[in-house]
């Protein structure tokens, strides 16, 4: 028997209304490749974070059990101590910066003084030799394509010595090959006796490097499965991920008449803003019917909000191409101003950064997309915005003890209830929902979806773009799935099922 | 009244506090010399360049925090380029005045499109602005000091020794127009909020708390009452003071209470929420700018009236008084939060402590030394006290 390099013991970690992790236990052993796998939002991130540091000894309870010692992290940087690197997923990279840069950012060669730029890249050439990468690390990150990039995360993480290396979704961002290659680095790293952890949601490729693979969901563990002892198909891991009753924690919609094409997209195509060659949105096609919730599910990254935020007047991208009809008739919207006034409304994942102004009152935040309703020759009427604010508070259920309350005093689900009474104000015809049920209880979750259903009765569309499935199962009278940037299915709400959500994905995936 | 409500209200009241009991202080220090009437008036001509600044700053400052360097130095500029129009050209001072109006407007202009369509950081925009100006100065007075001379500028703009609103009502002893103006701005105030209030109970709105409201009025109408008596006891209404009032008020109206005004505060708000809202968030920036360098304009005649010169050396730090008053008035260093009235609180602030200590006879150095402390006591007591209430 192997030894056991790390076990995570009864970990419990809750955040404000929301337990995260509910007595997880985790048990890899030293020289394994051992894979955590589960939806959005099910804990994998979470257990890695409490693991590596960030979130500290103290804010979890249960135990680190790490080579046989119990470890009490502060931050990442005693974790790393001791061998224990995470590479994110969001790749933490400054484009800007050679290679030789990034591989010993906050590791610096050289006295505290004096960086020696001579062993930075000494050593860094040496790194990047172990992952693969013949470039020269004075190379700018911004010259190398995703794939490098993520090899050069891996060889920042072996200049800090790993024992214990684990991957965040490493190759969400990657291609066929540089997967392959990605993978296969693993499998020589393992015959070099490192451990390591993957979250991923390619199952595929799970299968193939993985010698466990331990399933959470909800913040538990289900099972773990081993190579060669229990089933490793995709179809077994899936039912262990997404097994679930939907209960009746969704309204129902009666009698609602679904018309006309409201909105649609053809072809559209947009590249990221920054690495222009990539394609963020690939060749998508959707359509949406008046007093219909078209719901778009997808993993995170599968473009679903580029998308979105693309269509919302190009506020998102660049070399946007494609066409989109608003009632038949093809449009050009230049910016938001243009979506507001061709009845599109776009509300926003994040709400904190992009949605609300957190310094300002709920009546100002209310009337934000729509002045002119409120005011005359620009003169803003004060009591009949703070009239609007009250009703719109009344018709949310919007908690809060007068409408001049900032809305950063709020919680989460209050401020999603003021984003969207901003743009029910805009009087909309097509309201795209981003993530609207993000970090907010189960009792306000039912609220905005009665909100949803009141505003199909009255002949909108809602597009809803969401991870959660049952959500999307629970509300859509249609639902596409995309994955990487292309649509790789469309479902009618008879026929879906979260099982048939997810091979969509992991099929598309596998096709390339 | 509940706990909260009255930390709320005195969380808003905060500046005004302490303006009261920095007044007091003073009064106490000097043995009432601040209150005398030349003092009063003094402290108006004196800082009216500040008020006028001060207003233009806080445009700047509400679209997160960015500030305007070269203010002092467009000052200076405008004004010596209006005192060469005036007294080497010879043109009328109605075409120097719209002249010089529509430079600063210029410069502004300059500078806000560097800053709202390229992005570039407004410190160095405006850094830029503060030396290029200040050296064109020099190079249009030839480095030398240029007397004005003209009178109808003088009058209007309030300089030299007679710069009041003249007396036409009449009086001996006290000045009836001063006298009569004070009374005619609290029956004005009592009717536009009593009006206001009026007219919510017809429509059914939400009303407030009416006590609120009359000692609102009260206190209001005896600063005003006070402050048109002492200027009553000396010489009437400086011209200067009619200036400062106006763009108060405009301004004061602009940011409360129109849509644009409330655009700059959504921009330091929040400025990708703000452009997903459909606002053009680059011509947010290029107005507060643009703005700037008019209001510069105006400050630059105000000065070169009261000191019935141009030289190449005024203007100097006038941008830290602007900028100093904006923070002390409650603007916040990140943008979105800051008001006219708390400004012009800020700016009369500033101006008492500095002619109390004046009066006081403290040592030149000291002052500065007491400026920059309550400068940043008065940043800190607000950060505070907000990070208190979340």
């Amino acid at each position: 028997m192997a030894k056991i390099l790390l076990e995570m013991k009864n970990i419990t970690k809750t955040f404000p209304g929301v337990k995260a992790l509910d007595n997880v236990n985790l048990k890899v052993e030293e020289g394994e490749i051992h894979a955590l796998v589960g939806e959005n939002g099910a804990g994998k991130s979470t257990l890695m974070n409490v693991l590596s540091g960030v979130y500290p000894y103290g804010t979890y309870t249960g135990d680190i059990i790490y080579n046989g010692e119990v470890c009490k992290f502060h931050d990442i940087k005693q974790s790393e101590g001791k061998g224990i690197v995470i590479i994110h997923q969001e790749l933490a990279l400054i484009p800007y910066m050679t290679i030789g840069e990034n591989l010993f950012l906050g590791n610096e060669r050289g006295k505290k003084a004096a960086i020696n730029w001579d062993e930075t890249y000494g050593m860094a050439d040496k790194y990047i030799r172990q992952v693969g990468l013949t470039e020269s690390s004075r190379t700018l990150i911004k010259d190398i394509g995703v794939g490098k990039q993520q090899l050069v995360e891996i060889a920042k993480a072996l200049a800090k010595n790993a024992k214990l290396l684990i991957l965040d979704e490493p190759t969400s961002s990657l291609n066929e090959q540089d997967s392959q290659a990605l993978l296969d680095l693993l499998l020589k790293f393992k015959r070099e006796g490192m451990t390591c952890i993957i979250i991923s949601h390619k199952l595929n490729e799970v299968s193939y490097v993985a010698d466990k693979i331990t399933v959470i969901r909800d913040g538990s563990t289900i099972e773990t499965l081993t190579k060669g002892v229990d089933d490793f198909s995709e179809d077994r891991i899936i039912r262990g991920m997404v097994g679930r009753e939907i209960a009746d924690r969704f309204p129902k919609r009666p009698g609602v008449k679904i018309g006309e094409v409201n909105m649609e997209v053809k072809n559209w195509t947009v590249h990221h803003p920054i690495y222009t060659e990539r394609k963020v949105v690939d060749n998508v096609s959707i359509k949406v019917r008046k007093g219909e919730v078209v719901g778009i599910s997808g993993l995170m990254g599968a473009g679903r909000t580029e998308l979105a935020k693309s269509i919302f007047g190009k506020s998102y991208g660049t070399n946007i191409s494609g066409q989109l009809f608003l009632d038949g008739k093809e449009v050009h919207l230049k910016n938001a101003r243009d979506a507001i006034h061709h009845k599109l409304a776009y509300v926003t994942e994040d709400r904190k950064g992009d949605g609300l102004i957190l310094s300002n009152p709920i009546k100002t935040n209310t009337t934000l997309a729509n002045l002119e309703a409120v005011s005359e020759k620009g003169i803003i009427d004060k009591d009949k915005e703070y009239a609007v604010a009250v009703e719109y508070k009344e018709k949310l259920k919007t908690k809060c003890p007068t409408v001049e309350q900032n809305v950063g005093n709020l919680s989460g689900g209050n401020q999603q209830k003021v984003l969207l009474a901003k743009w029910m104000f805009a009087d909309p015809d097509v309201l795209i929902l981003d993530e609207p049920t993000r970090g907010i209880d189960v009792g306000a979750k039912y609220e905005i979806y009665c909100i949803i259903n009141d505003l199909v009765a009255a002949g909108k569309s809602v597009i809803m773009i969401s991870s959660e499935l049952p959500e999307v199962l629970g509300m859509s009278d249609r639902i596409y799935v995309m994955n990487e940037g292309r649509i790789a299915g469309e479902l009618s709400a008879q026929e879906a099922s979260q099982e048939k959500i997810m091979s969509c994905i992991l099929r598309s995936s596998d096709r390339k | 009244m509940d706990k909260a409500k009255l930390k709320t209200g005195i969380q808003k009241y905060t500046m005004i506090i302490v303006l009261f009991l920095v007044t007091i202080f003073f009064t106490w220090g000097t043995q009432g010399k601040i209150l005398l009437p030349q003092n009063i008036t003094n402290l108006i001509s004196q800082n009216a360049y500040v008020f006028v600044l001060a207003t233009g700053m806080l445009l700047c400052i509400l679209t997160g925090g960015n500030i305007d360097l070269s203010v002092g130095s467009v000052v200076c500029f405008v004004g010596a380029v209006g005192g060469v129009m005036m007294e080497k050209m010879h043109l009328p001072v109605g075409i120097s005045v719209v002249l010089m109006l529509l430079l600063g407007a210029v410069i502004g202009a300059w500078q806000a499109f560097w800053i709202a369509f390229l992005r570039i950081p407004p410190f160095i925009v405006t850094l830029s602005g503060m030396l290029v100006f200040r050296g064109l100065s020099n190079v249009v007075l030839g480095g030398q000091t240029l007397p004005i001379k003209s009178e109808a500028f003088i009058k209007l703009f309030g300089g030299g020794a007679n710069c009041y609103v003249p007396d036409f009502l009449g009086g001996d002893g006290l000045n009836r127009v001063a006298l009569a103006v004070g009374v005619i701005a609290c029956v004005a105030y009592i009717f536009i909020t009593v009006r206001g209030h009026m007219n919510r109970v017809k429509k059914g709105y939400e009303t407030g708390n009416v006590g609120a409201m009359y000692a609102k009025i009260l206190v209001i109408c005896a600063v005003i009452l006070f402050v048109t008596m002492k200027l009553a006891q000396h010489k009437g209404i400086p011209t200067s003071l009619v200036w400062v009032l106006i763009v108060v008020l405009v301004y004061g109206y602009i940011t409360s209470k129109t849509t644009v005004g409330r655009y700059f505060y959504a921009v330091g708000g929040n400025e990708k929420a703000t452009k997903l809202s459909g606002i053009n968030t680059d011509m947010v920036y290029f107005i507060a700018y643009t703005n700037m360098g008019f209001l510069a304009a105006l400050a630059g005649m105000l000065t070169i009236a009261r000191l019935t010169s141009a030289q190449p050396t005024y203007g100097q730090n006038y941008e830290m008084d602007a900028i100093g008053s904006c923070f002390i008035g409650g603007a916040s260093a990140y943008g979105g939060v800051g008001t006219v009235p708390g400004v012009i609180v800020g700016a009369v602030l500033m101006g008492i402590i500095n002619q109390g200590m004046s009066i006081m006879g403290t040592d030149q150095n000291m002052q500065k030394v007491v400026k920059g402390l309550v400068l940043l006591a008065a940043v800190i007591f607000d950060v505070v006290s907000k990070k208190k209430s979340e």
